[in-house]
């Protein structure tokens, strides 16, 4: 995962541009969503549960109301569980007023092959009847192997696969910026 | 590399806790509306139980289920064991049929490991109990259901019977568990002696001289033949059964004897620190080993132990057949304790 040590990796939204990304994406979701009463925010592990948390501070600051907002781990729903040894699981909590009949906003930091978007509507469908289910990413980097697109994007980042693009947030690596590297050795997934 | 799960003792600290953390995420989704996950598609799970069992069967077909695994139920009475055929021929005909793990319960110490070394088959071998050996799951869900009763509160700290509570990446170190009852004849024992020690915990084995294993000296824990001197310093209190259809002698006076010395009644209850529980494998003898007053009680974990017992076989399944090699990986066995009692 650590993709620190390519040399040539570059800043490419820092912690100001990310804020205000963020807060961007929070009005889109208040204008999009007309007043954001019924949204539900669920991160998908790690770093997109800190977004959505994130996400979840700014609608209530735009609408004065609590945003119920959770996790959503996919592992066990991947499509390349067979591919790797088995993995670790996250944590998924659900709030309490659960997913039925209302709108879902799957928070995620890096949209790439969409295949973990994909695992994540599978897991969606294992725990409720959202109303509908809309994707909001901080990177679209391009690359897409599924019709999957986002609804609300931080930053459109055209890449080449040989490149790593990689989110750092203050509450898992001590700071928030997104970086762009160049891939050494095998091809990671992100 | 290890793809089986044969013994508690070639757990180590890391896998364990992995197992345990798996087991927690497992747990949390027994309270959905849809309890099954995919994650087993097309994988087979074969069950094969040479010795009768309900609770230890039916808890890993549950699990296997719950992933999607196709489980195929194999019980020794009414195949073509009672035939006569061997170990070694059910094996291949297992293997012959794609099983990806087979879960083996047998009468005989070392049969899983004797099936998982052979070459007889190439898919994952777990240990559901064999002989007075070693019972690895049974061990897990024990751990599991003490790390969150005893390390569950937010503090890592007891949780006083307000409900079990979240343990996730904690181990047990310093809690003091006491095994009562029939050490000789108990696997349970065994692969809780190994496994908790493992997890930092220091165990006491209570029982009479003769329901003691030779060489019990050599196991990592303490051995009190007086219950009374042990219960105000044990977090938490683990009665076992006493195994008469495996014992071919007389190991104690009466069964009344027994039980006023190494039953857990109300007042010895007690006598226990308040924030400690009281666990059973199951079955339980009511009277025997555990009053009813005390099975009853909210210290009682025992219908909680079964429910745990799910979540844990999901855990292990998944952790081995999850992936393309499985998720626990150990390096050289640690030193597992012999079997040598008289018979």
């Amino acid at each position: 995962m650590a993709e620190d040590r390519s040399t040539s990796a570059r800043p490419v939204l820092e912690a100001p541009d990310m804020a205000r990304v963020l807060t961007r994406i929070a009005h889109e979701i208040v204008e999009r969503a007309k007043g954001a009463d019924d949204v539900v925010l669920l991160g998908i592990p790690t770093r997109g549960v800190f977004l959505a948390r994130r996400l979840a501070d700014k609608l209530a600051d735009i609408t004065g109301r609590k945003v119920p907002v959770g996790s959503l781990d996919i592992t066990m729903y991947r499509d390349d569980l067979r591919l790797h040894p088995a993995r670790a699981l996250a944590r998924t909590d659900i709030p309490g007023d659960g997913v039925d009949g209302r709108l879902v906003i799957l928070v995620d930091d890096v949209l790439f092959s969409g295949r973990t978007i994909r695992a994540a509507l599978d897991a969606l469908n294992d725990i409720g009847r959202p109303r509908a289910v809309q994707l909001a990413v901080l990177v679209d980097r391009g690359h897409r192997e599924l019709p999957i697109r986002a609804d609300y994007v931080g930053k459109n980042l055209p890449t080449s696969l040989r490149e790593t693009v990689k989110v750092h947030l203050t509450e898992e690596d001590g700071r928030d910026t997104v970086l762009l590297g160049v891939r050494e050795g095998s091809p990671a997934d992100e | 590399m290890k793809r089986h799960l044969i013994s508690a003792a070639d757990l180590t600290r890391d896998d364990a806790i992995l197992v345990l953390d798996t087991a927690e995420e497992m747990a949390r989704v027994a309270d959905r509306p849809i309890k099954k996950l995919p994650t087993l598609r097309g994988r087979t799970v074969v069950n094969l139980f040479f010795e009768d069992s309900t609770r230890t069967r039916i808890s890993f077909e549950a699990a296997a289920k719950r992933l999607s695994a196709d489980v195929i139920n194999f019980s020794a009475k009414g195949s073509s064991v009672s035939k006569g055929e061997s170990l070694k021929d059910t094996a291949l005909t297992l293997e012959a049929m794609g099983a990806d793990a087979v879960v083996i319960r047998h009468g005989s110490s070392g049969a899983p490991h004797r099936l998982a070394t052979s070459g007889w088959i190439g898919g994952s071998v777990v240990n559901a109990g064999d002989g007075t050996h070693e019972h690895p799951t049974q061990a897990l869900l024990d751990a599991f259901t003490m790390r969150r009763h005893l390390a569950g509160a937010k503090d890592g700290g007891p949780t006083f019977h307000r409900g079990p509570g979240d343990g996730s990446g904690r181990d047990l170190a310093g809690r003091r568990i006491t095994i009562v009852g029939d050490i000789l004849h108990s696997r349970v024992a065994r692969s809780n002696v190994h496994l908790l020690n493992t997890l930092g915990a220091q165990v006491t084995l209570v029982a009479p001289p003769t329901l003691l294993p030779i060489g019990v000296d050599t196991w990592p824990c303490d051995v009190s033949y007086d219950l009374d001197a042990v219960l105000a310093k044990s977090d938490a209190v683990m009665m076992l059964r006493v195994q008469s259809e495996r014992m071919n002698a007389a190991f104690f006076p009466t069964e009344r004897e027994y039980s006023r010395r190494y039953g857990l009644d109300g007042g010895r209850m007690a006598a226990l620190p308040e924030h400690a529980i009281v666990m059973h494998p199951g079955p339980m003898n009511r009277g025997m080993e555990i009053t009813a007053e005390v099975a009853d009680s909210e210290r009682c974990t025992v219908v909680e132990q079964v429910a745990n017992g799910v979540s844990i076989r999901m855990a292990v399944l998944y952790l081995l057949l999850g992936g393309n090699e499985p998720a626990i990986a150990t390096a050289a066995p640690a030193a597992r304790t012999e079997e040598n009692h008289q018979s």
